[in-house]
């Protein structure tokens, strides 16, 4: 094909993407604007934006996002390590079914944990029927621990999958020499496997960020009643108070921030390659 | 070219602890299976302090897991192995005090030269100022000095080789151990690093080296013995002359420089260490160095450069072989002739003329350069 026809053909798909992806997204941030093409309402944007309830909203998000992310990433680095480094029997099987938890719906494992941890979960039954507790002892669930253990679990396998294929590629021989040089377990991890795990890491770490920063389905679902991130804030602006305006003036914030997190896990992916990201 | 090893070896010898000189190393019966198959077949061999012992073997004949079981890395099934005279069969890793090239150099990759080098230091926790100290002196002996801030994808392959032997040899190891450390260089510079590892051992000569191979030019070069593996056997072990000159068995004979074995019979031995044997109805005489016994029925063993096209004054022993083909390669002349049912090759000078393809050629060779290997000898 000719480079001049080309781009008759590349318009039509141009076009509908930016009726389906863009359109909404430009709604949105015309919503946020004052609505109905009217002059931009940059003051509503000040008095929501300043308003305790976002503040509040924002913290939260952020805590819960930085502290799972944390979270994955270390019990990620950890089982990774294991998984790779000290096969066991069934090692491989292991590995994959945490995989298959990527493709999992995300609030299921909250409701899984009110089974486990809820008020009238197991363990909490245990306690109050066979012990005899007066009260459910077990009740960090309907916190914001909640929702982090919560996430914890979903997102930990997006951190283990690079990390997986990275230690895949490392040279066995590397851990070998090392050792016969005098290195144990654990400056071997220290020393070695993070250096060479830290592309993975950041790429994984910045992906987990940016999900759980826009995560919905686990808040809900816990339904703590002081834990509201901002886009449990904009589900209830929109959908509970009928204030779109004020919604999507903080789905805007969270569109800034979604779109900051990618840049920076993009800019991961091509700075150390996306063959050591482990994302080949 | 000057070398470039050398410069740093007496200081790096000047603080050896005096300890640390010669410790040999020694298998005693050293079984390995993986998974139920046998791979390494009770393993016997002693390399003595300060020597360089080579095992060579095809493809899979169990050399690289012997050395991996002096490393620690595989568990013996069965036997012991001692490092000096530390039984060392249950000591983890990293207490062997061993250094380890292998094949593929396995460079830390996000470390500098030198912080690759300091590593093994570092690992034991050694004083800075001794870091200090051995770092450049190990990267002097293998002419890397200059390169101290680079990193290893900066490097070329011979010298990513320099950078994985100074960092074995940082921690004043009590045994080296190199896994084809040379195969995957081309072959010019293959031949230059040989070269230094022969010198770089006698600036160490307290240097204990196991030294795997499949290149019989490399074993034949560095080693003062040569164990030769089979099948995860070793079907031969002695000095690298002796070995050559006089092969216990036919697989080290045409293992190690390959060798023209004629099937002979009705041994008769005679003055000097030689016997006459009958090839056919041919008699030849050769030197019975394994003292085969009267009657016996055995391989002549004659390499293809011993063999001649042109009468000497005391050869003893002719034959009439038939051309089949000649390559002509530079500095010799490969010729290839059928002896009977048998195949033999010789080499020539290349400007030697020779007949054509199928026409007959008188042949001879010394008595005393041909030995008598016993047939189906396991180790001599
Ligand atoms: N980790 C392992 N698991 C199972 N079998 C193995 C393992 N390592 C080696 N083997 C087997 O043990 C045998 C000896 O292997 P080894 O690596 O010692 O051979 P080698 O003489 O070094 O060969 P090469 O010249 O190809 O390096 C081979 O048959 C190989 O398949
Ligand atoms: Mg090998």
């Amino acid at each position: 094909m000719r480079s001049g026809s080309a781009g008759a053909w590349v318009l039509p798909p141009l076009l509908l993407l930016a009726l389906l992806f863009f359109y909404p997204l430009l709604l949105i941030v015309r919503e946020a604007l004052g609505g109905d093409g009217q002059v931009p309402g940059l003051a509503h944007f000040g008095e929501v934006l300043g308003s305790r309830m976002f503040r509040s909203a924002l913290w939260n998000t952020m805590v819960i996002a930085a502290l799972s992310t944390v979270g994955c990433l270390v019990l990620g680095f950890v089982l990774s390590v294991l998984l790779a480094f000290t096969p066991f029997p069934g090692s491989r099987m292991v590995a994959r079914l945490i995989d298959t938890f990527i493709a999992l719906p995300t609030f299921l494992v909250a409701l899984a944990f009110t089974f486990i941890y809820g008020s009238a979960g197991m363990i909490n039954e245990t306690f109050v029927h066979v012990l005899g507790v007066a009260r459910p002892p077990v009740d960090f669930l309907y916190s914001q621990w909640g929702v982090i253990l919560s996430e914890i679990t979903v997102y930990t396998p997006f951190v283990m999958r690079p990390l997986l294929a990275t230690f895949s590629q490392l040279d066995p021989a590397q851990i070998e020499v090392a050792s016969s040089l005098g290195a144990r377990a654990l400056t071997i991890v220290r020393r070695i496997i993070f250096p060479a795990a830290l592309p993975a890491l950041i790429a994984g770490g910045s992906l987990c960020l940016l999900l759980t920063v826009n995560e919905f389905g686990i808040v809900l679902f816990i339904g703590a009643k002081d834990v509201i991130t901002l886009p449990l804030l904009v589900y209830d602006l929109a959908i509970q108070q009928f204030d779109y305006a004020s919604a999507c003036i903080i789905a805007v914030v969270n569109i800034v921030l979604s779109l900051g997190l990618y840049t920076v896990y993009r800019f991961v992916l091509a700075r150390y390659g996306r063959r050591r990201a482990g994302l080949v | 070219m000057k070398s470039p090893l050398g410069t740093g070896a007496a200081a790096y010898r000047a603080v050896a602890p005096a300890a640390d000189r010669g410790s040999g190393i020694a298998f005693d019966g050293v079984s390995v299976a993986y998974g139920g198959v046998t791979v390494l077949e009770a393993l016997t061999l002693t390399v003595n302090p300060g020597e360089i012992v080579a095992l060579i073997g095809p493809s899979g004949s169990g050399k690289t897991t012997a050395l991996r079981a002096v490393a620690g890395f595989v568990q013996p099934a069965t036997g012991r192995i001692r490092i000096g005279t530390r039984d060392v069969t249950d000591v983890p890793p990293h207490d062997r005090n061993i250094g380890m090239v292998v094949q593929n150099y396995a460079l830390f990759p996000h470390m500098r030269v030198d912080e690759n080098v300091a590593f093994g230091l570092r690992a034991r926790k050694a004083a800075s100022a001794l870091v200090a100290a051995r770092v450049p002196e190990a990267l002097a002996m293998v002419g890397m000095a200059a390169y101290a801030r680079r990193f290893p994808r900066e490097l070329s392959g011979g010298q990513q080789q320099r950078v994985a032997i100074a960092r074995a040899l940082a921690i004043k190891p009590q045994v080296l151990l190199l896994d084809e450390p040379l195969s995957a260089l081309d072959a010019q510079i293959r031949r230059s690093m040989l070269d230094e590892l022969a010198r770089l051992h006698r600036e160490l000569p307290d240097l204990t080296v196991l030294y795997v191979t499949h290149d019989q030019i490399e074993a034949l070069t560095l080693a003062d013995r040569i164990g030769i593996m089979r099948d995860g056997k070793l079907v031969a072990f002695g000095p690298a002359q002796a070995l050559y000159r006089h092969p216990p068995n036919r697989f080290a004979a045409e293992f190690l420089g390959r060798a023209n074995l004629l099937p002979v019979t009705g041994l008769e031995p005679a003055a000097d260490g030689m016997a006459r044997v009958r090839f056919g109805d041919v008699a030849l005489t050769a030197r019975n160095h394994h003292a085969l016994p009267a009657g016996d029925e055995c391989l002549l063993c004659v390499r293809p450069h011993d063999v001649h096209v042109e009468p000497h004054a005391d050869t003893d022993n002719t034959l009439v072989a038939v051309v089949r083909s000649i390559q002509w390669q530079g500095d010799t002349q490969s010729v290839e002739l059928a002896l009977g049912e048998h195949v033999l090759r010789l080499a020539c000078p290349p400007r030697l003329t020779l007949p054509g393809i199928g026409d007959p050629l008188p042949l001879h060779f010394r008595g005393t350069q041909a030995t008598l290997v016993p047939v189906g000898a396991a180790l001599g």
